[in-house]
């Protein structure tokens, strides 16, 4: 039973953090919808005034959107598809005994600490340069043309690039996720006779599922930001220009903070949409 | 002891912070930012000569690499945050920059600096109003650089002043893809300083032109239809691979490694390709005016890496003794003591062009002044237009547009989509733009 004291001296307590926490937030945000309703042009001298929902109408009706969702939907699809599928066979196998097991384990978790732009760039200079990297290598070694991966696959490059630096995420998830499965439960399963793919279609897969959940959830809101990977190897050229990619054109490269600020609050929208979505799937999935 | 030693040790200290705030009472401290170019480091490395002459100004230095700069440059003046004394910009922002009075004008710099030297074509690009608003540092146009012992191999002799028609039929002759020998290198890589530089350039010489007098864009017009054949007809058939990512430094190693017979690009490629240390080639490369196609334009832009002052410098005086210096010609002499004529600061006075001490080290020389005398931001096309500059529009949008349509153009170079579908999309994009800023 808490005093009206201790109550109040709680709530002092927990006030800098949480004005903290709302400034940290709240300020940015406030910013972008100031900025989304004004004419705002730095090189031409600043502010020029309101101009209500013009930036909105616009930024949706400009030839560049619609591409660019579905450039951003493309690759957070593929990114998911491919984490996901992959996440869980590295798991399974990470998961049986074997020599060096933490050695490996290292190994496979190393990508997600290399930092984006450098994983960009390797990725970039030493295995897509249609002359000097290494799948060209690769190809011509087998007498084929080496491919131009950035202007001829930009997508699947991107997808490519990203996956590796997300798959070990999605791997230490789903290895923990298995390691916390009943060992009995397949070994009964084994002894009634149920063939190895059974038992990972009705015992692992189901087992699994919250943790799929989260890692869709979770990566989905990471990668519907990213921006380094495409800065450093496309620009957003070959059709690989996101609604972040977008976002930053409009505001760093047409000095149009008006426009860009309407972008990104419809950014925060969409994110907002997918989170609230994905939240009442988590909801589901850990009620039952 | 130790107390002593460290008590001597304070009291130097306080003594050296001490001097160090008496002589700031009297220095000016100038903050220069500028550009990671060759050129520009080396002026950094002769500043003594500048404040042996004014010991009561002293210099600090902020270089940065030219995306960067220009973003860091482009805030600071947009946001009048005064961090910078002296700014090293182009002929792209200084008209812009100079019309909205964030310049300072330079029309007072001492009888000595000699305007009058500084070569028309380059004064007229940082010229608005008859003020100018910055110093040229070194200048570039573009040209033709070709292989003579290919040329000579094909049989052909380039003239002095090509048609594109001849570089097509030389580019042909020279092709020899089974020895990685490809006709002609060109920029493919998307951004307004790079493809859609060397191609606004080039659409000039075809008539084309970005805009109408009434700000319409002009990308449905046949002469960007013809631009833009032209371009992907060389570069399908005569071209190395890869070329929608190649810019100006990938084309450069493949020249320098002897793989292209052509390179149309900056005039200051000219002193990298012609030195035996890095270029393979060096001794058979020969020089030609950019292409045109009888219309009395021809393919050839105009630069100039500048130095100006933002209005809201506090140290005007200063900073104006820096930028005459800096650009004068006793500089010029200075590096050419220190460094020898052929790495002076090329592109800006007609002095330099005429002492023979000059044309003897750079056998580009001529070539280069040649360009540059043919380029005329005032009026760069074939039909009039409301804007200035050779291959950009001075207009605060042109960055972003160009950009986002070099970036379609680049898709068609890599086979993504056709000439058309290209030119229709740079069309919307543009005319989007436009209506966002308000034409």
């Amino acid at each position: 039973m808490a005093t009206q004291q201790s109550r109040s001296a709680a709530r002092l307590m927990m006030a800098p953090a949480v004005i903290l926490l709302l400034g940290w937030m709240l300020v940015p945000l406030t910013m972008t919808l100031y900025f989304s309703f004004k004419r705002y042009l730095p090189l031409r001298g600043g502010d020029l005034g309101w101009v209500g929902f013009e930036n909105y109408t616009r930024f949706v009706t400009s030839s560049a959107f619609w591409p660019s969702v579905q450039a951003t939907l493309i690759i957070v699809g593929g990114v998911l598809a491919i984490t996901v599928v992959f996440g869980v066979l590295l798991a399974l196998l990470l998961d049986q005994p074997m020599w060096g097991q933490g050695v490996v384990r290292i190994l496979v978790i190393a990508p997600f600490f290399v930092m984006p732009t450098v994983s960009a760039l390797v990725w970039k200079n030493m295995f897509m340069d249609p002359v000097n990297g290494l799948f060209a290598h690769l190809w011509t070694a087998f007498g084929a043309a080496p491919v131009e991966w950035l202007s001829q696959a930009s997508l699947g490059s991107i997808i490519m690039i990203v996956s590796w630096q997300w798959l070990p995420f999605a791997t230490l998830i789903l290895l923990t996720a298995i390691q916390s499965l009943d060992g009995e439960q397949l070994e009964a399963a084994e002894m009634d006779g149920a063939p190895p793919l059974a038992r990972f279609g009705f015992i692992i897969l189901p087992h699994l599922s919250r943790a799929i959940t989260v890692v869709v959830l979770i990566q989905t809101i990471f990668l519907l930001s990213i921006f380094a990977e495409i800065f450093v190897t496309t620009q957003g050229s070959f059709g690989t220009r996101t609604l972040t990619y977008l976002i930053f054109q409009r505001v760093l490269e047409s000095q149009n903070v008006g426009l860009g600020s309407a972008g990104g609050i419809y950014a925060v929208i969409l994110a907002n949409i997918v989170a609230i979505f994905l939240m009442r799937i988590v909801g589901k999935n850990l009620d039952t | 002891m130790k107390l002593r030693t460290s008590l001597c040790v304070a009291s130097g200290l306080a003594m050296a912070a001490a001097s160090g705030a008496f002589a700031d009472g009297h220095a000016t401290t100038l903050t220069i930012a500028t550009v990671n170019n060759g050129d520009m480091i080396r002026m950094q490395g002769l500043t003594e000569d500048f404040t042996a002459q004014n010991p009561d100004i002293a210099l600090e230095w902020v270089t940065l690499e030219e995306n960067v700069l220009r973003q860091r440059v482009t805030q600071d003046i947009a946001t009048k945050g005064g961090q910078f004394d002296v700014m090293t910009i182009g002929t792209y922002e200084v008209p812009i920059w100079g019309a909205q009075d964030w310049l300072v004008s330079l029309n007072d710099l001492p009888a000595e600096w000699d305007a009058d030297d500084i070569l028309p074509a380059i004064r007229g690009g940082l010229t608005v109003d008859g003020e100018l608003y910055a110093a040229p540092f070194y200048g570039e146009s573009s040209m033709v650089m070709y292989r003579t012992d290919l040329m000579e191999a094909a049989g052909l002799e380039m003239p002095d002043a090509p048609t594109w028609e001849f570089i097509g039929q030389a580019a042909e002759a020279m092709t020899d893809k089974d020895n990685e020998i490809y006709g002609i290198c060109l920029r493919g890589k998307a951004g307004w300083g790079e493809n859609m530089a060397f191609l606004t350039a080039m659409s000039n010489s075809f008539g084309a032109r970005w805009f109408d007098e009434s700000w319409t864009p002009q990308f449905d017009s046949e002469a960007w239809a013809n631009t833009l054949n032209t371009y992907m007809n060389l570069m399908t058939n005569y071209g190395p691979p890869g070329a929608s990512t190649n810019g100006f430094n990938e084309n450069l190693s493949l020249f320098q490694q002897g793989k292209c017979g052509m390179w149309i690009d900056a005039t200051v490629a000219a002193s990298f390709v012609t030195n035996p240390d890095d270029s393979t080639v060096a001794d058979s490369v020969g020089f030609a005016l950019a292409p045109d196609n009888g219309l009395g334009k021809r393919g050839n832009w105009l630069w100039a890496w500048s130095l100006a002052i933002p209005a809201g410098s506090d140290a005007t005086d200063a900073a104006k003794k820096f930028v005459a210096w800096a650009t004068s010609k006793d500089y010029t002499a200075l590096v050419a003591e220190n460094e020898g004529w052929a790495n002076v600061p090329p592109g800006t006075r007609t002095s330099l062009y005429l002492n023979p001490a000059y044309t003897e080290a750079a056998s580009f020389a001529e070539m280069t002044l040649n360009s540059i005398n043919s380029a005329d931001p005032t009026a760069p096309t074939v039909d009039p237009v409301p804007y200035t500059g050779v291959q950009f529009v001075a207009i605060p949008e042109f960055a972003g547009i160009a950009t986002q349509v070099g970036q379609e153009m680049s898709a068609a170079l890599a086979g993504q989509q056709t000439v058309e579908e290209a030119l229709a999309k740079a069309q919307a994009i543009t005319t989007d733009e436009m209506e966002a800023a308000g034409y």
